[in-house]
């Protein structure tokens, strides 16, 4: 301590070393610094006393208030599930074709459809339901159904989803692939005949005669396609997988199918109500005129 | 004023002497140049024998390697040591001097300072590489079709943007400063020199495994902590080959006490040593592959992890740079540190309190309660602990708050500060829980760490570099002062366009996330807050355009100081310098124990 002096600017004694020329002062420290120091520590104090704070040998101490992060979970939960009760007795109790008879009842599955939505189908339909024609996922805003297009049938692809492996009531179809089949001249004249359907381009007889040798089975006489088998209208401007000569032709030759989980299980059945409730109403959605037959007798046909 | 006399006179004195042995050393000359000469050619071709073996081990890795990725990896281990063979074989020649390559300094009356040289360098050169890859994953997060796949996705050159500015950026600014300021206050040179050369080039290799490990898709996927386990290997010999060399500095020390900046680069050496073993414990899968298991699991592994992560933000960027606060802002200001008793208590509380800070990044998860609640409430009793430095570094400018206005580098120093206070002071607030409830996974955090990275430790090392060039290269001052004022602007600027746009993000998206409508219902998909945050993203990448922009102003004023030239402009005010002054004591014995 041999080199304590009094440093001019500030009028507050040095400590006494020196290293490379630093000194240090020996000011106190600032009083609204200590006094917040020791608050945060009253606080912290406060706080391990009141939530749960202390590992002991089995279990923590529970804090004086009874909190928890769970309880705090499930108290929310309740609260929420609490508000919709009511709704979801009733639309649990609804058969879902009954269902648009109450207009009511309809707009708050509607909202809750669409809460749902965004959190379990928007990752491949899109947050617009708009699909991707890249990905194959199917647009959901308009009246092109692959499997069909009213609430119960809607309802039953969301339950069974589409070609879930090990589950028998899952939609499931499959387009065999065509890679071989055909010489270049073939797929060719094919392509145009498939084309021609929806009214693009002149077709051939060579091409026709392939269509009608290979194709109707499934895809129809005219490409109105088959919902039993999720065979998909060719008749129409809507593509799954794009409309370009290549984009045809890469599908026959080595088709893509598309998968869907099944959400029976991971979602209530009344959350699944609602969903379908969403995604009838998207502007797509069909009346129960054209009700699809009973989907579970139909899908076991393998082209 | 009497002090300053003695102390003069005692530079004088030691000046004197140290002429005096060094002309008696050159008249011993010859006969102690032939015995070096000898140790010398015998130690290279030790050392050739040695980076033959590691060629060969390094070769054969390749050959059996059970992945690509490994095989990659270790052809770069292959190659660096082939050439230091190459090197090794054709210093095998007694007559050129060994000090050609790994210089050796001129004589126990100067400073050893060619790693904190090549460290100045290195810290401008990946700072540089690192805010170019900050930059563009901050493009690709506005224009996904910048994710060129599959090397450089977002997924691959995140963690070299992170790795890149905190380990290589920061961490060669620590190693330069460290040699720098440990010889300036112990007033010695460096121990075990040959140990400090390989320091830097060992953690240079470290950060090209680490960096190019990325891009392969090597990863333990732990954040701040993804190389795997056999450059985890590496890194721990060169910490420990780091702590010998600091520590010994110290052991050997001319001055009665440990100046406080060594009490900071000692917490971060040890602390980061005992972080980085615990966190990295893994199995290999194999020892000719990259894969290894992770010792822990689920919620402890996750416990581990953040444990190592916020310390290693506790330690490695707080501590370190902390340490370098200490050491340049006295020496920039020219004042005396503003109070010894705030440095000790604010020392002790901030590394006591710091290291149990964790998990609060685990919040609202598995975590068990207790936990949670001790991890807040360390975070806040942090607070003041943090502000400490703040306000020893700002204080210190009592009496010289002029020089923020005449000096850049001052001006500069201070707002490195500022960052610090508000990012010290941010931390505490969003670890409370009912914060952290709205701001967890947003870009809030993404924009407190910035204001944290970009505006304390990026400023507070650009300034210190700044400090660093002219007298590290003997120059009168930097090529431009003025430059420096741009290089400031730039930078403020940027952090502030980068920190603005986060919290607006962040809030957005913590806002969206939770918004229930009338119905009771989510009202947005992730997607649509993704949507919400474009121009955000925007935003953020123009700040990182502003903050890469001053770090280029700078390597360029770096570059034409170390080419020689000063630039013709109106003058600003710079701290002195003595050269005379700046050398070590060679009078007396080392380590006079404090009284």
């Amino acid at each position: 301590m041999e080199n304590k002096r009094i440093d001019e600017p500030t009028g507050t004694e040095t400590v006494g070393h020196e290293w490379d020329g630093i000194e240090e002062l020996d000011t106190p420290m600032p009083r609204w610094w200590l006094w917040t120091f020791y608050l945060t520590i009253l606080f912290s104090v406060g706080y391990v006393i009141a939530y749960p704070a202390w590992p002991l040998v089995d279990k923590a101490t529970a804090g004086v208030l009874g909190w928890s992060s769970r309880g705090e979970l499930a108290k929310e939960i309740d609260a929420a599930d609490l508000a919709r009760e009511s709704v979801r007795e009733a639309l649990a109790r609804v058969p879902i074709e009954r269902l648009p008879e109450d207009s009511a009842l309809m707009a708050q599955a509607v909202a809750g459809g669409r809460a749902a939505f965004k959190v379990n189908c928007s990752q491949c339909h899109g947050s617009g339901a708009a699909g991707s024609q890249e990905l194959g996922y199917p647009n959901l805003n308009d009246d092109d159904w692959l499997w069909g297009g009213d609430l119960k049938a809607i309802e039953y692809t969301l339950t069974h989803g589409i070609r879930q492996a090990g589950h028998d009531e899952t939609r499931t179809s499959q387009m065999p692939p065509f890679a071989g089949a055909f010489d270049p001249a073939q797929l060719d004249a094919l392509v145009s005949h498939v084309l021609s359907l929806s009214g693009k381009g002149q077709t051939s007889p060579a091409g026709a005669q392939l269509y009608a040798d290979t194709c109707v089975a499934c895809h129809g006489a005219s490409g109105e396609g088959d919902r039993a088998v999720g065979a998909p209208r060719l008749n129409d401007a809507i593509w799954l997988r794009g409309s370009s000569r290549e984009a045809i032709m890469r599908q026959i030759l080595n088709p893509r199918m598309g998968m869907m989980p099944k959400w029976e299980g991971r979602l209530d059945p009344v959350t699944i109500k609602m969903l379908a409730a969403y995604v009838h109403s998207l502007g797509g959605g069909e009346d129960f005129v054209e009700v699809a037959e009973d989907p579970e007798v139909e899908v076991d046909e393998q082209p | 004023m009497r002090e300053r006399g003695i102390c003069r006179s005692r530079h004088e004195y030691l000046f004197n002497l140290t002429w005096i042995n060094e002309a008696r050393g050159a008249r011993s000359y010859p006969l102690a140049k032939r015995t070096e000469n000898l140790v010398q050619a015998e130690s290279a071709l030790a050392r050739t024998g040695l980076w033959f073996i590691i060629t060969i081990l390094a070769v054969m890795a390749v050959a059996t390697a059970a992945d690509r990725a490994f095989a990659a990896q270790a052809t770069i281990v292959a190659v660096i040591a082939f050439a230091l063979m190459w090197m090794s074989a054709v210093r095998f020649d007694p007559v050129t001097s060994g000090r050609s390559f790994f210089k050796m300094p001129e004589g126990p009356s100067r400073y050893d300072d060619d790693v904190v040289r090549w460290g100045v360098v290195a810290t401008m050169f990946w700072g540089v590489v690192g805010l170019l890859a900050g930059l563009f994953i901050a493009m690709q997060l506005a224009f996904p079709q910048l994710n060129f796949e599959p090397y450089l996705n977002f997924g691959r050159v995140r963690p070299l943007h992170t790795s890149a500015v905190i380990f290589a950026f920061g961490g060669n600014a620590l190693l330069a400063t460290s040699f720098h300021v440990v010889q300036r206050t112990c007033r010695t040179q460096l121990a075990f020199p040959s140990l400090a050369r390989f320091v830097f080039w060992g953690y240079q290799l470290f950060i090209v495994l680490a960096a190019s490990g990325y891009l392969l898709g090597i990863t333990q996927s732990k954040e701040y902590a993804e190389p795997e386990w056999y450059v985890d290997l590496w890194l721990t010999i060169v910490w420990v080959a780091y702590a010998i060399v600091f520590i010994g500095t110290i052991i050997r020390r001319h001055e009665p006490h440990i100046y406080v900046a060594n009490w900071f680069y000692l917490a971060f050496i040890v602390t980061i040593a005992m972080l980085h073993i615990v966190n990295n414990l893994a199995v290999p899968v194999s020892l000719v592959g990259s894969q290894s298991y992770v010792l822990f699991s689920g919620v402890q592994d996750a416990l581990v992890q953040w444990w190592y992560g916020h310390n290693a933000v506790g330690f490695f960027l707080t501590a370190g740079f902390l340490a370098m606060m200490y050491y340049y802002v006295p020496k920039q200001a020219e004042r005396p540190v503003y109070s010894y008793r705030l440095s000790i208590i604010h020392f002790w509380s901030l590394i006591f309190l710091y290291i149990w800070a964790g998990p609060h990044h685990l919040h609202y998860t598995a975590l068990p309660d207790w936990a949670q609640t001790l991890g807040m409430v360390f975070s806040v009793m942090l607070w003041m602990p943090s502000w400490g430095g703040m306000i020893n570094g700002l204080m210190t400018l009592n009496g010289a708050w002029d020089k923020v206005r005449t000096d850049p580098i001052i001006r500069m120093m201070v707002m490195a500060l500022a960052f610090y206070g508000m990012s010290t002071f941010e931390g505490p607030m969003l670890s409370i829980k009912s914060v952290n409830s709205l701001s967890h996974y947003t870009d809030w955090t993404i924009g407190h760490v910035h204001s944290g990275a970009l505006g304390w430790n990026g400023l507070i090392t650009f300034a210190c570099v700044y400090y660093l060039v002219p007298r590290l290269w003997k120059r009168e001052r930097m090529y431009s002062l003025r430059m420096i004022n741009w290089h400031f602007w730039l930078a403020t600027l940027g952090i502030v366009f980068y920190a603005a746009s986060m919290w607006v993000a962040g809030i957005t998206q913590g806002l969206m996330w939770r918004e229930y409508g009338a119905d009771g219902y989510l009202v947005n998909s992730f997607a649509d807050t993704v949507a919400a945050l474009h121009p955000m993203f925007i935003m953020r990448a123009f700040g990182g355009l502003l903050y890469l922009g001053g770090a280029l102003v700078m390597s360029y004023n770096v570059w034409m100081t170390l080419a020689g030239k000063l630039r013709e402009e109106k003058p600003l005010t710079d701290a002195s310098y003595d050269p005379e002054a700046d050398r070590p004591i060679v009078d007396r014995p080392a380590a006079v124990p404090a009284e």
